[in-house]
C-alpha cells in the first residue's frame, strides 16, 4: 500500500508542471481560446517533442507503454491549466483500442498520434443512448471488401478536430445488446460521413456525426467483428479516470485561487478569510479536494482489476469526482463575488470545464446508478 | 503507487481475518453495527482478550507496552475487525491520556499507568470540559492550588464519560490565575476513589448513561499527581494531534458497519410491492452513502501509508473526523427510515418484551448526534483547519 510517486513519475509531474507555467498563462489561454480552432499545433508538438504523445502507445508499436498513474500525473498537471489539447481521445482511448487493429493501420496511426499528426476521436453516443456504450443502433453492414457504416452518432469528444474518427456499429444482435458491437475506424474525409462540429463551454471542438453509407474496408475493423463491447468499456474507464486527474488538477488551482482572494480582497475592513462563513466554505472545498483526489487514485489503481469490480470503483469514484468538483467550482465563482462571474476571470473557466467533465462518459447520476447496479450483488450479502 | 500488500501484510491480515472471525461475541454484533457503544463490562473483556493476544494497544510502540504495528498493519487491524462486525477498543485511555504519559510522563507514572491501560485494568474518564469550557475548552475555571505536599483541586466538570465506572481520571486544572489563558492550566492524573469527588449521571438522548457531571470539593492529590510541569498542560495535548490519524481510521472503517446494516434493514424491510431495496430511490441512495464511504476509507489509507513513510498528512485527519460524523449521522438517519414502524419499538412495557429486532439502529441514528460535538465540534475543526492549513 503506497501512494507515493516513482522518481521517474515525479520527474514527469515537474516537466508537466513547468510545460504549464511556460505554455498556459491564462492571457494566452484566452487568446486561443478566443481564435476558436480547439486547440494549438505548437503546443502539440511540444507534448509530441516530450514524448507525452506516445505515453500510452505500446512498446511493440514505438511508444513508452505508460501506466494509468503516468496517465494521471500528466492529466492533473494538464487540469491545473485548462489543457486544450485532445489528450484524452487521442492519446488515452485511440491507443488503448488501436491494439487490436490489424498492423498496417495499427502502426501507422500508432506513429502519426505519438508524432502528433493525428487527432483521434471516439464517437461514444448515440441519439437515444444517453450515457450507454452499448446502446448502438448504427450498422456496419458487410460487403465486398469491407463494411458499409450508416447511423448517427451524437457526440464524439474533439471530433471537430478529428482526423480519424474510431465508429462503434453493430455487426450483429439488437440494438440494446452487448454483442454485436464492432469498432471501425474512419477517417475525417470519408465520403458520407457528415461532422457537424461544435464549441463547447469549455473551448473544446466536439461533433456530432452523421454516417450515410461510409464505405470503409476490411482493415477498418478493430478486433474481431462482434467484440467490440468489452474493450470500448475498458477504454472508457481509462478515459474516465484520465479525466478525473483532469479535474483534480483543475479543482486543485481553482481552489488556491480562491483562497489567495480571500487572503487579499479587503470589505469591511478586513481581508474576507476572517469571516468564519467563508472560512468553513474553503475548508469544505478543501475537503471536496481531498475526497477527489482520493478517489482518483482509487480508480487509478484499480484499473487493472478485474471487469466488474473495476467498473464498480471507476464509477464510484467518477460520480464523487463529479459532485466534489462542481461543488467546489461552484463555490470558487461564488466566493470571488462578482469578478467570479466575469469571463475575464480564470475562475468560471474552471467551473465550466469541470461541468464538461461531468458530462463526459456519464455524469455523477449516471455513474451512481451504474455503480448502483454493481453493488447490489456483493455487498447485500 | 500501489493498493497492495506485501506478503508479511497478507499473512498478518489472514492471522486477523480468523482471529475476529472466532472471537467476536456474537451479542455484540447488533450494537456494533449501528454505531452503539457496548456496556463497560464488555469493552473491558475485550480489551483484555485483545491484551491476552500481545494487541492491547494497536497504535502504541512496543517499547511502551504497543502491539507495535506498523501503520499498515494498524490499517489491516481495523479494517478487519470491521468486517467482522467486532468493537472498537475504548479509547481514553488508549488514545487520549496513554500517548501523553508516554511522551512526557515520569518513569514512574509511565510505570504506574502505562501497563494497567494496556492489560484493561484501569479505566481512565477525561476531565476537561466544564460548564463554562465546552468549544472554548482554555476557559476551564478548575483549580489546583498547592498547600505543602498535595494540590487541591476544586471546580465542576462536565461531559465526564464514563466517570462512574473509572477508577482513573485526567483533567486539566488551572494552577495560575495570573498567567495568559493557556499558560495557566496543568494536567492531573487523579484516582477517582479521592475523597470530595461526587458523580451526576448525565442521561443522553438514546437513553443511555455514558456521562456524568463531576463535582471536585477540595480534592487532595498528591504532587506526583502534576503530569510534566506546572503550566503545559495545554501543550501536552498536540502530541495527541499526530496520532489522530490512528483513531480515525479506527473510526472511519466502521462505516463499513452500519452500511451493511442499512443495506441488509432495505432488503429485508417488506413493502406491498416487495422490499425496500427494490426502490430505486433507496438504492440510489445506499449508493451515494458508499461511495462517499469509500471516498473516507481511501483518505484513511492515504494517511496511513503517509504514516509508514513517516510524511505528514496536514489536516487530513480532522477533515475526515468532520466527514465520518456526517455521514455517521446520514446513514444511520437512512437506516431508521428504511425500518419505518419496525423503529418505533424502543422500550419494553412492563413484563412483555421488546417487539422486533431491538432498539438499536434508532439509539444508533440518536447516538450519532454526539459524534459531530464530541472531540471538538465540526465547527471548531473547520476554524482550525482554516487558521493552520488554510492561511485564513
Amino acid at each position: 500500500m503506497d501512494f507515493d510517486l516513482s522518481d521517474e513519475q515525479k520527474l514527469l509531474r515537474d516537466s508537466a508542471a513547468r510545460f504549464g507555467e511556460d505554455h498556459y498563462a491564462f492571457s494566452a489561454w484566452r487568446a486561443r481560446a478566443a481564435e476558436g480552432r480547439g486547440f494549438d499545433r505548437a503546443n502539440w508538438g511540444r507534448m509530441a517533442g516530450l514524448g507525452w504523445l506516445a505515453l500510452n502507445v505500446p512498446e511493440a508499436d514505438g511508444g513508452l507503454g505508460g501506466s494509468p498513474i503516468d496517465t494521471m500525473v500528466l492529466m492533473e498537471a494538464f487540469g491545473r491549466v485548462l489543457m486544450l489539447e485532445p489528450y484524452v481521445s487521442t492519446c488515452v482511448i485511440a491507443p488503448l483500442l488501436l491494439r487490436h487493429a490489424v498492423a498496417g493501420p495499427r502502426r501507422a496511426l500508432m506513429d502519426a498520434i505519438a508524432a502528433g499528426a493525428a487527432v483521434v476521436s471516439l464517437a461514444d453516443a448515440e441519439p437515444g443512448s444517453r450515457f450507454d456504450l452499448q446502446h448502438i443502433a448504427t450498422r456496419a453492414a458487410p460487403t465486398d471488401g469491407g463494411f458499409v457504416l450508416s447511423g448517427d452518432k451524437s457526440h464524439a469528444l474533439d471530433g471537430g478536430v478529428a482526423d480519424w474518427f474510431i465508429v462503434p456499429a453493430r455487426t450483429a444482435a439488437g440494438v440494446a445488446d452487448a454483442g454485436g458491437i464492432s469498432l471501425f475506424l474512419v477517417p475525417a474525409d470519408a465520403a458520407g460521413l457528415s461532422i457537424h462540429a461544435s464549441r463547447a463551454m469549455d473551448h473544446r471542438i466536439n461533433a456530432r456525426l452523421r454516417l450515410d453509407g461510409v464505405r470503409v474496408g476490411a482493415e477498418a475493423l478493430i478486433g474481431d467483428a462482434g467484440d467490440g463491447a468489452p474493450r470500448l468499456r475498458q477504454a472508457v474507464d481509462h478515459a474516465i479516470v484520465a479525466r478525473l486527474a483532469e479535474a483534480l488538477g483543475a479543482m486543485d488551482a481553482v481552489c488556491e485561487m480562491t483562497l489567495q482572494h480571500l487572503r487579499t480582497r479587503q470589505q469591511f475592513g478586513q481581508p474576507l478569510g476572517a469571516f468564519q462563513a467563508l472560512q468553513h466554505r474553503a475548508v469544505d472545498m478543501a475537503i471536496a479536494c481531498e475526497e477527489a483526489r482520493s478517489m482518483t487514485y482509487l480508480a487509478t489503481l484499480s484499473l487493472d482489476k478485474p471487469e466488474a469490480e473495476r467498473g464498480r470503483i471507476v464509477a464510484a469514484a467518477k460520480a464523487r469526482v463529479s459532485q466534489t468538483s462542481l461543488y467546489v467550482g461552484r463555490q470558487a465563482v461564488q466566493l470571488h463575488g462578482g469578478v467570479g462571474f466575469s469571463e475575464e476571470l480564470a475562475v468560471g473557466h474552471y467551473l465550466k470545464r469541470l461541468t464538461m467533465i461531468d458530462m463526459a462518459f456519464g455524469n455523477a447520476d449516471h455513474q451512481r446508478a451504474r455503480f448502483a447496479a454493481l453493488s447490489q450483488a456483493p455487498a447485500a450479502a | 503507487m500501489n493498493l497492495d500488500l506485501d506478503p508479511t501484510d497478507r499473512a498478518f491480515r489472514d492471522q486477523m481475518r480468523t482471529f475476529f472471525a472466532e472471537h467476536t461475541p456474537p451479542e455484540f454484533k447488533a450494537r456494533i453495527r449501528t454505531g452503539m457503544r457496548l456496556e463497560p463490562a464488555e469493552y473491558t473483556a475485550w480489551q483484555k482478550l485483545l491484551h491476552s493476544r500481545g494487541w492491547g494497544a494497536p497504535s502504541w510502540p512496543k517499547e511502551h507496552g504497543g502491539a507495535g504495528f506498523t501503520p499498515t498493519q494498524h490499517y489491516i487491524f481495523e479494517s478487519e475487525a470491521s468486517r467482522a462486525d467486532a468493537p472498537m477498543q475504548y479509547h481514553q485511555g488508549l488514545e487520549l491520556i496513554g500517548p501523553i504519559v508516554f511522551t512526557f510522563g515520569s518513569e514512574a507514572q509511565k510505570a504506574k499507568y502505562l501497563p494497567a491501560i494496556v492489560a484493561g485494568d484501569d479505566w481512565w474518564c477525561q476531565g476537561y470540559s466544564e460548564p463554562g469550557a465546552g468549544s472554548d475548552l482554555a476557559a476551564v475555571s478548575t483549580r489546583a492550588v498547592r498547600d505543602g505536599d498535595r494540590y487541591v483541586i476544586s471546580g465542576q466538570k462536565a461531559w465526564t464519560s464514563y466517570a462512574h465506572v473509572a477508577n482513573r481520571m485526567f483533567l486539566l486544572a488551572r494552577t495560575d490565575p495570573q498567567a495568559r489563558k493557556q499558560a495557566g492550566i496543568s494536567l492531573f492524573l487523579i484516582d477517582m476513589d479521592t475523597p470530595g469527588i461526587t458523580i451526576r449521571p448525565v442521561i443522553t438522548m438514546d437513553e443511555v448513561h455514558h456521562t456524568n457531571e463531576v463535582f471536585l470539593d477540595d480534592v487532595r492529590v498528591p504532587l506526583t499527581a502534576l503530569l510534566g510541569e506546572e503550566g503545559k498542560g495545554w501543550g501536552y495535548g498536540k502530541v495527541l494531534l499526530d496520532r489522530e490519524r490512528g483513531v480515525t481510521a479506527a473510526f472511519t472503517l466502521r462505516l463499513a458497519q452500519q452500511l451493511r446494516g442499512a443495506r441488509q434493514a432495505a432488503a429485508q424491510a417488506l413493502t406491498p410491492g416487495g422490499t425496500m431495496l427494490d426502490d430505486p430511490r433507496v438504492a440510489d441512495r445506499l449508493a451515494q452513502f458508499e461511495l462517499e464511504a469509500m471516498a473516507l476509507e481511501t483518505m484513511v489509507m492515504r494517511t496511513m501509508a503517509e504514516a509508514a513513510s513517516g510524511q505528514d498528512s496536514g489536516p487530513r485527519a480532522s477533515m475526515i473526523k468532520i466527514r465520518w460524523s456526517e455521514l455517521l449521522q446520514q446513514v444511520t438517519e437512512f437506516w431508521t427510515e428504511l425500518l419505518g414502524y419496525d423503529a418505533a419499538p424502543f422500550g419494553a412495557v412492563g413484563n412483555q418484551p421488546l417487539a422486533g429486532e431491538g432498539p438499536w439502529p434508532a439509539k444508533g441514528m440518536l447516538y450519532a448526534r454526539v459524534t459531530s460535538i464530541y472531540g471538538g465540534a465540526n465547527e471548531i475543526q473547520r476554524n482550525i483547519i482554516a487558521r493552520r492549513a488554510l492561511g485564513l
